[in-house]
This record gives C-alpha cells, structure tokens and sequence, in this order.
C-alpha cells in the first residue's frame, strides 16, 4: 500500500522525469488558462490547475477520491496554451488517471475497453483474427504482409476502428482506393496489426501501451517497408512521439501528409466535382499535438466544387470531439457528468460555418459527429466525411 | 478465513468455434481460452471477503494456455496462493474430471469456503461447484450474489427469477455457485499484474490422471443453423400487426 | 429399476415455474421411446395443489415442513433416498436455481451419470444440449442405468407439459429431515421502484425514431399489452424520456429477453451489443439498410407510428379486451 507522501512523491517525480519536459512542472504559475480552456473544466473538481495545486499542497488524496478527472478528453487545449509550457496532457492528466486506475477509480466503460484492449489488441472486443476482413472483395487485392512476404514501399497501420467498426470500414477502403489510383506499393499488417494504444496511454494504463507498442514493434520488425502512414492522427502520435522511447523508431506520417506531398498526382483523377460548401476539423493529435494543419487543407480544397469554410474555432483553437484520452469509452459517464456532448458543440459549430459537409481526417471522428447530427437541431441534413472518402466520391467512378 | 477460488479457463465466444475433424468436438487449435466470467465474479467476491474480514485466499486452475496470465491477474487483485494444477488437459476435460483432479487438493488445503461460477459456458455434465462440493460432502447452495460470513455460518443471498432473493444459512465448511460478486470484478493495472508476475510465484500440484466418468459421451457436436437475415413481414400496418400478433403466439407471449 | 421418466417439479411461492411444465413435455417425448411412465416429483408442504394441471401419469407428492420452501440439503436427501430406491430411467431437473442446486450433487453422491442443458430428446433416447452461449450443440445417447439430466427452456411448449386434469398422486414416506445444512432464513422481493430491465422477458424498444417524450406512451401501451417493459437506446435516454436503468446498449444493460421488439432503433454497434443474448429481434425501420435488419429474425420495413396503435390493438383483442 502506498503512503500518501509516496504516491505524491512519485506522482510529482514521475512527471517531472518520465515525460520530456517534465520538470517544467515546477513553473506553473497558477494562471488557470489550462483550467480556463478546458473543454470540461467547468465540470472538474480539480481542472489541471488544481490538481497542480492540490500536489503542491501535499493532498494529491483528495483527487483520488474524485472521478471528475475522467472528463478530461485528452485535447491537447490546456497543453497547448500553458505559458510556462508544461506537458499537462501527456504528463500530468495521463499520469493522473494511471493512479485513479490504480486505486480502482476505473468507469465501467472505460474499463472494458481496456481489458478488451489487452484481450483482443482492440478497444471493441473483436477477434484479432477479424482484423482485415475489412479487405475482402476490394480490387486490386489489399496486400497483407503476413501473406505477401515481399518488400513494400509504404507499411499502412490501419487502426482499430477503420478495421473494425461498420462506418469507419467505409474509411478505410476509401483510402485503400486512393492509395491504389496513386499506385502506391503498400501493404498491411491485417492480424498481427494491434491497437496502437495511444488512447489507452493517455487514459492511464502506461502499462497496456507498451505491451500494445511492443507486439507492434514485433509485427512491424518483420516487414520491409520505407515508411509507416495511419488512417488514424492517434496512431500517428505514437509511432512518432512515444514509439521511439521503447526503440521502436520509423519513418511516420499521417495519410493527409502522404497524400498532399503527391496532390500533382492527384489532383487529375480528382474529375468529378463535389459542390459543397466543406468546413474542416482539426483533429486533436493531427492539429493542436502534432502542428499539421495544412495538408488536410490543401487536399480538400483540390477537389472541384468544394468551398472551403472555417468553423469559429479552428486551426490550434480547434474544438475536441471528445474522442481522446478515453472520451471513446467514457460517453456515458460524461454525458451523466455534462449533459452536453462535445461533438454536438462542435456540430453546432459547423452549421454555423453554412457548411454542408463537415470533413474529418480522424477515425473517432466520424461516429461521433453522425451520432451527434442526430441530435442536433438542423443537422439533419450535415454529411460527415472523412477526407478519404470525398477524395473517392471526387474521383468518380 | 481459509477461502479457496476454483477457476476454469473457458472458450472465448467471441472467437468463432467450430468442431473438429472427428465431429464430436470442438476444435481446440482455434481456441481463445480466457476465465469462466463468473470465476471471475467468484475471486471478486473472495478478495472482498478477505477485505472486510481478513484471511487467506488461494485460487486454484488447470494447467492450460493463458493459465498464468489469470493466476497472477488473481494475485494482483489480492489473491495469496497461487496454484495451477498440472495433468492432460490437452483434449479438453469435463468437470467430473476436473472437480475429481481438484478434490483432493482442496481437502489437503482444508478451507472454510470454496467459490467457484455457479456455471461456464462449456458446462456439459453439471457445474464444477456442485460436483466438488458432492465429493467433499459439503453443503452447496448456487446463483449467490452476496455472502456475510458469521463465526462457523454463511449467510448468503440466492438469486431466483423475476429478482426475488432468498437468504439462506450455509454450515461451513460449504462450497459457494457464485452469480454475481457484489461489486463487479475490479480492473487490475497491466503494469501491476507485470509486477506481481516478479514478485509472486504459482505452485503447481499433479493432478491423478484424470476420469470423465459420470458425464455423457458426446457422438456429435454440430453448430445451430446459421442466422443470417431477418424474415421480412411486409403488406399493410394491419397484416404486418396480424402477423406479429402471430409470432408473439408462437413465442409464447401471448 | 424401472423405463420410467421423472420429473423434479419446481416451484416457488406457490407457483409452478414454467421450467416444470417444459420437462414435463420434454419427459413425455421420452417416455414413448423408453416405453415407461412420466412421474413427476413433488416436495413441498401442503403443496398438492400445484398438481392440478401437470401433464403426468402419476405424481409421487414428498409432504414435510422442511421441505415448504426449497433448500439444497434437505431436497436433496429426499431425492437421493427415491432415486437409489426407484432406480428410473431418467430423473429431470431444471437448469435453474433450484434443479442445478440438485443434479451434480446427486450425481456424485448416487453415483450415477449426468448430462445437461438438454433442450430436445428423441424417444429413442438422444438427447441434444446446448453449450457455449447457444452456438454450439451437443448430442449423444442418454446415458445409463438412471440418466440425471437438467432440462434448459426452448426446445418444448410449456403447454405440452400442462393437462386438465391432475395426475394420481401418491404420498411418499419422507426420510428423516434433521440437521440441515442449509437453512432458509427469508425471502427478499425485487424493489417495486423501477424495473430491471436486464431481468425482463419482453422488452419494446425505442430509438432516436420516436421522436419526443410524448410518443413514448405509445410505447408504454404496447409494452402493457405484451406483458413487457419500455427500454430505449443512448439518443433517448440522452433526451431525458426514458430513465437511464432503460438504457440497452454497451454504456447501458444487456439485455436477455425472450422478445426485444425494437422500433426505429438503427442498430448500431454499441447498441446491438447489449441486445445479442435476446431470443428473438423483432425490428421496426424505415431505413431498409439499417444494421438492426441483420440481427433481427423478423422484422418490417414501416413507419412505427403507422404500426403501433394498430398493433397494440390486435395485441389487446388477442389477449382478449
């Protein structure tokens, strides 16, 4: 059992030396934009500037007692707007969460999706063995390395929900149908692909990544291939960011990354127009983490037709669809806790732009946007896409 | 308080099964094996009996695949002894084979309490819990979701249909079907479970060999026809409702 | 030793439970083959009463205080008394509370084999159970001398097992019924505030399609006429018109009802996933592509409010008024 002067101790100690920049902990200030900007701060009884508070005052016990910490979505806003430049997100929240975890202050939800993580290697509970039945009857043969045995140019980490759930799949092929006009060599893991298990690190279970990073370190040491690209900005976040310190290091980018530095390619076969007016979410770890804010752009904007608009939050400010950090698995503890639901604001958000499709380049996102034009008045008539799939739809038949 | 947690390791239903070449099996090289869901209720409800009333629990499972992973997942909730039984079980076991190769180990343990699942779902002559408690000649009384302990009594909570609870008295020494622990199986850490791994050892004890005698023989397992999609009723509101009406008969609802 | 075929008949607070009745219809089949009797068994304090529409040949009747409400220790020193001194060709239990109390400890201290969760019979003594949630099943030769078996519902009608009239009934000596083992000490009934619905046999089900709190009484309505309850998935819960314990779906309850009658609900994954222990998926939708369609055994493309007043009508008048 530990004492309360050792889980401080170790909390404290264990930001400051696990996450790089850490030691910036000691600077904060106490000017609460963290707390300010939260999405869910006005819900939290210790927003992150309070939980600094409450470790600095030697009472890190009364946060364990609480489950609000459990609204955090993992957005990356605090992290982003800290002028002293602390790393909230992955540093303190994460490593909040992992002692909740710890002294079994786990949401029910949450926690079947994380045993279903260690389980199946998905947060869904699906067999492994399922993982590329996405492929079948798609020409040209989506390659599976396992089967193929050959060299490719491009290793595709697919993800969970594009392999997985029914409205991501519709992702996932569209890209396999991008990827193959552009004549691309790539190939997939299909089965011996696990989770990446980013979100399951920002919710608390350090433990779980590194068991999930290290059977896809296994998996993708097998392979000859020159880079990785994901569907999923989740991914992409723990291959380039946090992958590398258990040596597990390649060359990484986001498919919208992959697929702007080929738009001479592209653009020709992008023949039939989609008149829309389109507005673009930045996704959390493609935005605000990672600093990818054009690309995704440019490629929209290259479809014949298509009036890019800006929603008011955009760009670094953009809003979370509260996906993040466990967001996945936690909606009906939030939904209890809030009564309102991120991804409707941010729906809410998009009519407001006039928009008539609302693009995301985010696997989390497309489920969670339909769901919430379901319930939001006006939506009725919002198209979600994930640029993939308006990349196809442009490109006719 | 000397509390003893049989476990089975049980076919994951998520994983699709089929049977094997002889027909009269299932198909073990596709299997994922993963603990029976309410073995997993029974060591919840073990770890809070010794949480609220002190004592020492062991927990008891057959050598198979994935057997470790449970045992010292067991351990990181609390669990104090670890043993894994080692035999044959190569071709699957019935429980009267399995609650034989337990028997004797668990009466050399002489504990107060045995939990065990009131059910798996690979169960095909009865359940372990009843079957071991029939050769120790220990009371057994099943479907329990919840249990005081009182001096050399139980008082425990059997679930009946519709809700109803029966609260019944158990002598013990006396073997437990549990249903529901009274709070859900806890989450354990993976970096937790990794350090009990270091820390913790499992036992292992031979089982005699191992005698199904006293379940059926199986001549041939087959899979239910499959599903697929749903039978459309169609026509006007009143000839689709005439035909509801129909199938609510058939079922049995009305 | 005798081809006869009994029946451990159950009961609770002075109620045949259903289980019995499908033994009875299950015994039945399994006695023309076996060419014997069907027996039924009853252990009870005045509880002859009960006897009255039991589809049996005769009707063996155990009358003793401690035998008023069931208890493992004393039912079972009753039965393995009868079994070892009647030797019949099978005795039946129900997979239930009461008969899976029984037939393992039988089985072990009689000695004698046991199969379950038998669903069919074939008279000429084959039994089929069903294991692994339902998907797969298992069929062998009843085992001999004296089979134990427990019986789980589906495979027989309950009213197969029902008769007009009472079988003979002969009273049976009791076996000393002293220090017990297992005592009763009370019952505790469910609370009346809401319903369970993960304990509900019948369950309407409505989804984002309903629209608005006030149409959520033409649900209530059919669900009365059915014998059932309201539940409801995420987006109507969200709304506020059903209580959250309503909630079916993976941040909700699953659910096991005998019928899930869902209307305008699409089918996502996160709700099908609390619906797929149902017996049988009845789906309503006018979306012909939604994803409820393939996990429904029936189901009608229509607007549920051009349905459900007729249907809830047809259900009234089918009941009777």
């Amino acid at each position: 059992m530990t004492t309360t002067e050792t889980v401080q101790q170790s909390i404290y100690d264990q930001v400051l030396e696990s996450t790089p920049r850490g030691e910036r902990l000691k600077l904060c200030l106490q000017c609460g934009d963290c707390s300010g900007i939260c999405p869910f701060g006005y819900l939290m009884v210790h927003p992150p500037s309070r939980l600094i508070a409450q470790l600095r005052a030697d009472r890190f016990e009364k946060v364990l007692e609480t489950d609000t910490v459990w609204m955090c979505v993992s957005c990356y806003a605090c992290t982003a707007v800290c002028p002293a430049q602390i790393p909230l997100t992955p540093g303190l929240m994460a490593r909040t969460k992992e002692e909740l975890i710890l002294n079994g202050n786990v949401p029910a939800e949450l926690q079947s999706a994380l045993e279903n993580s260690q389980r199946y290697g998905n947060p869904l509970g699906e067999s492994p063995r399922k993982r590329a039945d996405w492929v079948a009857g798609i020409q040209p043969e989506v390659k599976i390395m396992g089967k193929l045995r050959q060299p490719v140019d491009v290793l595709w980490f697919v993800g969970d929900y594009p392999s997985y759930h029914p409205r991501v799949q519709a992702t996932a092929k569209a890209l396999a149908r991008v990827l193959h006009a552009l004549g691309v060599n790539f190939g997939i893991l299909g089965p011996e692909e696990t989770s990446d298990g980013d979100s399951q690190r920002l919710a608390g279970e350090r433990g779980l990544f590194e068991m999930l990073a290290e059977r896809n370190g296994l998996a993708f040491s097998k392979y000859e291939f020159k880079e990785i690209i994901t569907t999923d900005p989740h991914a992409y976040n723990a291959i380039k960011n946090e992958y590398p310190r258990l040596e597990i290091s390649y060359p990484i980018r986001h498919y919208t990354e992959f697929l702007a530095e080929r738009l001479d390619q592209l653009k020709p076969l992008l023949k039939q127009e989609v008149k829309a007016k389109v507005t673009y979410h930045d996704p959390c770890y493609l935005g605000r983490a990672n600093d990818i804010f054009d690309e995704p752009r440019r490629l929209i904007a290259a479809i014949p037709g298509v009036e890019l608009v800006e929603m008011s939050h955009n760009h670094k400010n953009s809003l979370c669809c509260g996906g993040g950090g466990g967001g996945m698995w936690l909606d009906g503890f939030q939904w209890e806790k809030a009564h309102v639901r991120l991804s409707e604001w941010r729906v809410k958000e998009a009519l407001a732009a006039g928009a008539d499709i609302l693009a995301v380049a985010c696997p989390y996102e497309s489920p969670r946007f339909e769901d919430a034009a379901k319930t939001v008045q006006g939506a009725e008539q919002l198209k979600v896409r994930d640029i993939a799939e308006l990349l196809v739809e442009a490109m006719g038949n | 308080m000397n509390i003893i947690i049989l476990v089975k390791l049980v076919p994951d239903l998520v994983e699709e099964l089929t049977v094997d070449a002889s027909g009269a099996a299932l198909d073990m090289s596709w299997l994922r094996l993963i603990i029976n869901e309410f073995d997993d209720h029974a060591i919840e409800q073990g770890i809070l009996l010794k949480e609220r009333g002190g004592g020492q629990v062991t927990v008891i499972a057959p050598d198979v695949e994935g057997v470790d992973d449970v045992l010292f997942t067991a351990a990181a909730k609390g669990a104090d002894r670890l043993i894994k039984v080692k035999g044959d079980f190569s071709a699957g076991v019935n429980n009267h084979a399995l609650s034989r190769a337990f028997a004797t180990i668990v009466k050399g343990l002489q504990p107060d309490l045995v939990l065990t699942g009131v059910q798996a779902n690979n169960d095909i002559d009865g359940a372990l819990g009843p079957l071991l408690a029939g050769m120790l000649e220990m009371p057994y009384v099943g479907y329990i979701s919840g249990i005081t302990i009182d001096a050399a009594k139980s008082k425990v909570r059997k679930e009946y249909p519709g809700g109803l609870i029966a609260e019944m008295e158990v002598n013990l020494p006396a073997v437990l079907g549990v249903q529901a622990a009274e709070q859900p199986p806890r989450y354990v850490a993976v970096s937790k479970v990794r350090q009990v791994m270091k820390t913790s050892t499992i036992q292992e004890q031979s089982a005699p060999t191992l005698d199904p005698s006293g379940g059926p023989t199986i001549s041939r397992m087959f899979q239910p026809e499959a599903g697929g999609r749903a039978t459309m009723l169609s026509g006007s509101a009143d000839e689709i409702s005439a035909k509801l009406v129909g199938i609510f008969k058939e079922l049995g609802v009305l | 030793m005798t081809q006869d075929i009994y029946v451990v008949i159950e009961h609770l607070r002075g109620q045949v439970a259903e289980i019995s009745y499908v033994m009875l219809a299950a015994a039945r089949e399994l006695a023309k083959g076996q060419k014997g009797k069907v027996v039924a068994i009853l252990l009870g304090k005045n509880a002859q009463g009960l006897a009255g529409n039991l589809a049996a040949d005769r009707l063996v009747s155990f009358d003793h205080p401690a035998l008023a409400d069931f208890t493992s220790d004393a039912y079972q020193k009753v039965l393995a008394d009868l079994i070892q001194k009647d030797q019949p060709r099978a005795v039946l239990f129900g997979s239930t509370s009461i008969g899976t109390d029984l037939a393992s400890v039988l089985s072990i201290r009689l000695g004698l084999p046991l199969v379950s969760s038998c669903r069919t019979f074939s008279p000429e003594g084959k039994f089929v159970s069903q294991i692994c949630g339902g998907k797969i099943m298992a069929e062998g030769d009843l085992p001999m001398p004296t089979a134990l078996i427990t019986v789980v519902p589906g495979g027989y009608k309950a009213e197969d097992g029902q008769s007009t009239q009472a079988p003979a009934i002969t009273q049976a000596e009791v076996p000393p019924l002293e220090s017990l083992r297992v005592t009763l000490s009370k019952y505790i009934e469910p609370e009346t505030g809401d319903v369970d619905i993960a304990k509900e046999s019948l369950l309407v089900s409505v989804g984002r399609g309903i629209q608005n709190q006030d149409n959520i009484s033409l649900a209530e309505d059919l669900a009365k006429a059915l014998g059932g309850v309201v539940s409801g998935s995420r987006p109507v819960i969200d709304q506020g018109w059903l209580a959250t314990s309503r909630l079916v779906g993976k941040s909700g309850k699953s659910v096991k009802p005998k019928v899930y009658l869902a209307l305008g609900i699409s089918g996502a994954p996160e709700h099908v996933e609390g619906i797929t222990n149902s017996d049988t998926i009845i789906a309503i939708n006018t979306d012909p592509a939604a994803p409820i369609f393939g996990v429904a055994k029936y189901g009608a493309e229509i607007d549920l409010f051009d349905l459900i007043g007729v249907l809830t009508e047809q259900v009234k008048q089918a009941r009777g008024g």
